[in-house]
């Protein structure tokens, strides 16, 4: 389609690792798309390889029915040529040039005063990068890359370079900005938190291979397969055997504990997924809504800040997030025999090991 | 004193320096970015000063530029005289025997440019001229500093090719360094003294100059 990002290409690096991307992403539906994945993935490659920083070994890639690579015609825009903004991940500021000259370095026209007003950095105007805040220059980067009328933006991993409360504050000042400059943009980051704050649509890249791509909430409550759904952080991937079905509900085997979740005509092996946040503990059988009541014994509390990872043995190995305030009522501690409840709804189940689509 | 030699020596130092400026930056930059995989023999020949002897590039230099050898015949074309034992002939021997000098240092400063700082000139659509005369220039300062100031002072300090190439020819081819030898030769020691002591001086002074600037481009621009 005339909006979209298509890209197809590879390439290998040094050390025999390939980096793959075979997307398509609908430009005009998504004004942030994030790519997400562990460090290592090849995030940042695939973000040079599209900013033409590097060249894939065999390919395409096309913007907006204009091809930025062919391996198959040779073709291969210079990066300035591809009107791709790339704001790197320690910015690269210009440090001998002032804020307003780093602007200034790749305006189109007379923008650069408008810029500046609109990023914030006119009191700034006369300093050197080196004496701007970090996010100052973070914001001075983006700002630098706007000005240059981008078509696209490439963002590498934009927050890392701060420190944890700059970084918070800024997430969502850098959504309002990246909106604000209403130029598409495609964000690396590795932070879940990040993801979700700042994405419409999610990439997500294991091992140097782009494994799912849709809107982000989607793609973290029904990751395509086990990869994903380990690196978008469901705690629960559970092996598990369909063994009947009815009323539009599954009857599954999984370790020695039985589960239920709704029919969408999956059989044999499947891997169950549950996100901890969907697991509900208590001490007795609280009768509810909940499809699914397992007695078991906690093998394990772990406090992170307000909330507490509880590991359950029901027959099979469950992990639950709750809030350190239900781990202090509950008085849970080692050992002690309760209840995990699941809705069936919350289990979304992909295919088996060695079984494929 | 000799003020004629020492004129000279300025006079041969200030052309070299300049000379070796614009023909050895663009090397540098080849050096410094080409991908080529065989760069290493360029930068071994351009080295090769530092290691030969005076008298064995002298001796090259004064084959190469003699009446017979096309360089030779060319300048006679051209300009109608004879190279060897002429202020011309000194020139040329002096820009290759102090070229490792500015193309070292200046190769060093470019290639130490923070690669990232060009890909961003790049990615905002500055052409590689623009990119070099914005970026990577300006940050190479230190660098194209200490090419210049060694260049200018080891050509001051030259001595066995300028023998070679140029002989002992007072308001010609007289540098400072042979007027000293010459000053010994002649038994004349105070004469000796004052001119050692005053290229020692000088030699000094140069290097206290250029290690200042090396250190100030470490602290003019940290990084970010």
């Amino acid at each position: 389609m005339a909006g979209d990002l298509i890209c197809r290409c590879r390439k290998r690096l040094a050390q025999g690792f390939t980096v793959e991307g075979d997307f398509t992403i609908p430009l005009d539906r998504a004004p942030v798309t994030v790519l997400f994945g562990p460090s290592g993935a090849g995030k940042t490659t695939l973000l040079r390889l599209l900013a033409g920083l590097e060249r894939p070994d065999a390919g395409e890639i096309v913007f907006r029915g204009r091809t930025w690579f062919d391996s198959s015609t040779g073709v291969c825009l210079a990066p300035g040529r591809r009107r791709a903004g790339f704001v790197f991940q320690d910015y690269a500021l210009f440090p001998h040039l002032t804020v307003a000259q780093n602007v200034k370095f790749g305006a189109h026209g007379n923008t650069s005063d408008a810029v500046l007003r609109q990023f914030g950095l006119v009191e700034f105007a006369d300093r050197l990068p080196r004496q701007l805040s970090g996010g100052e220059q973070q914001r001075l980067a983006l700002a630098r890359a706007v000005a240059a009328k981008p078509e696209l933006l490439l963002l590498d991993e934009p927050l890392s370079a701060l420190d944890l409360n700059s970084r918070v504050k800024l997430r969502h000042e850098l959504r309002r900005m990246l909106l604000a400059a209403a130029v598409p943009s495609l964000v690396v980051t590795h932070d879940r938190t990040e993801a979700m704050a700042l994405g419409d649509f999610m990439a997500v890249m294991v091992d140097g291979r782009l494994r799912q791509l849709g809107p982000v909430q989607e793609v973290f409550r029904r990751p395509a397969d086990q990869e994903t759904a380990i690196a978008v952080g469901i705690e629960n991937v559970l092996p598990a055997e369909v063994e009947s079905r009815s009323n539009g509900l599954l009857q599954l085997r999984a370790g020695q504990a039985r589960l239920e979740c709704v029919d969408r005509g999956e059989s044999g092996a499947v891997l169950a997924l549950i996100r901890a946040e969907d697991v509900t503990i208590s001490r007795d059988l609280a009768p509810g809504s909940a499809r699914n009541h397992l007695p078991g014994s906690v093998a394990g509390v772990a406090r992170e800040g307000p909330v507490a990872r509880v590991e359950l043995e029901c027959g099979l190995p469950l992990v639950a997030l709750v809030t350190a305030q239900s781990v202090a009522d509950l008085d849970l501690h080692l050992g002690q025999t309760v209840y995990a409840a699941v809705k069936a709804t919350a289990i979304h189940l992909l295919p088996g090991p060695g079984t494929r689509e | 004193m000799d003020w004629q030699a020492i004129f000279l020596s300025l006079r041969l130092a200030t052309l070299t320096t300049g000379l070796l400026l614009v023909a050895g930056t663009p090397l540098a930059y080849w050096l410094a970015f080409s991908p080529r995989r065989w760069k290493f023999a360029v930068e071994a020949v351009v080295a090769l000063p530092l290691v030969l002897p005076p008298t064995v590039l002298g001796f090259y230099v004064l084959i190469a530029i003699g009446p017979h050898s096309p360089i030779g015949a060319l300048y006679r074309g051209l300009f109608g005289g004879t190279l060897p034992f002429s202020f011309g002939g000194l020139l040329v021997g002096s820009l290759l025997y102090s070229l490792p000098f500015t193309v070292q240092p200046v190769t060093a400063a470019f290639a130490g440019v923070d690669r990232r700082l060009i890909e961003a000139a790049r990615c905002l659509g500055a052409s590689p001229w623009k990119t070099f005369i914005r970026v990577v220039a300006p940050l190479s300062r230190g660098g194209i500093g200490t090419g210049a100031i060694l260049t200018f002072a080891h050509t001051v300090g030259e001595f066995g090719v300028v023998l070679m190439v140029g002989g002992n020819i007072a308001g010609s081819t007289r540098t400072v360094s042979i007027s000293i030898y010459d000053q010994v030769e002649a038994l004349d020691y105070a004469a000796a003294w004052h001119t050692s002591l005053l290229l020692a001086g000088f030699s000094f002074v140069v290097l206290v100059l250029a290690y200042s600037l090396g250190r100030r481009k470490g602290s003019l621009w940290p990084a970010i």
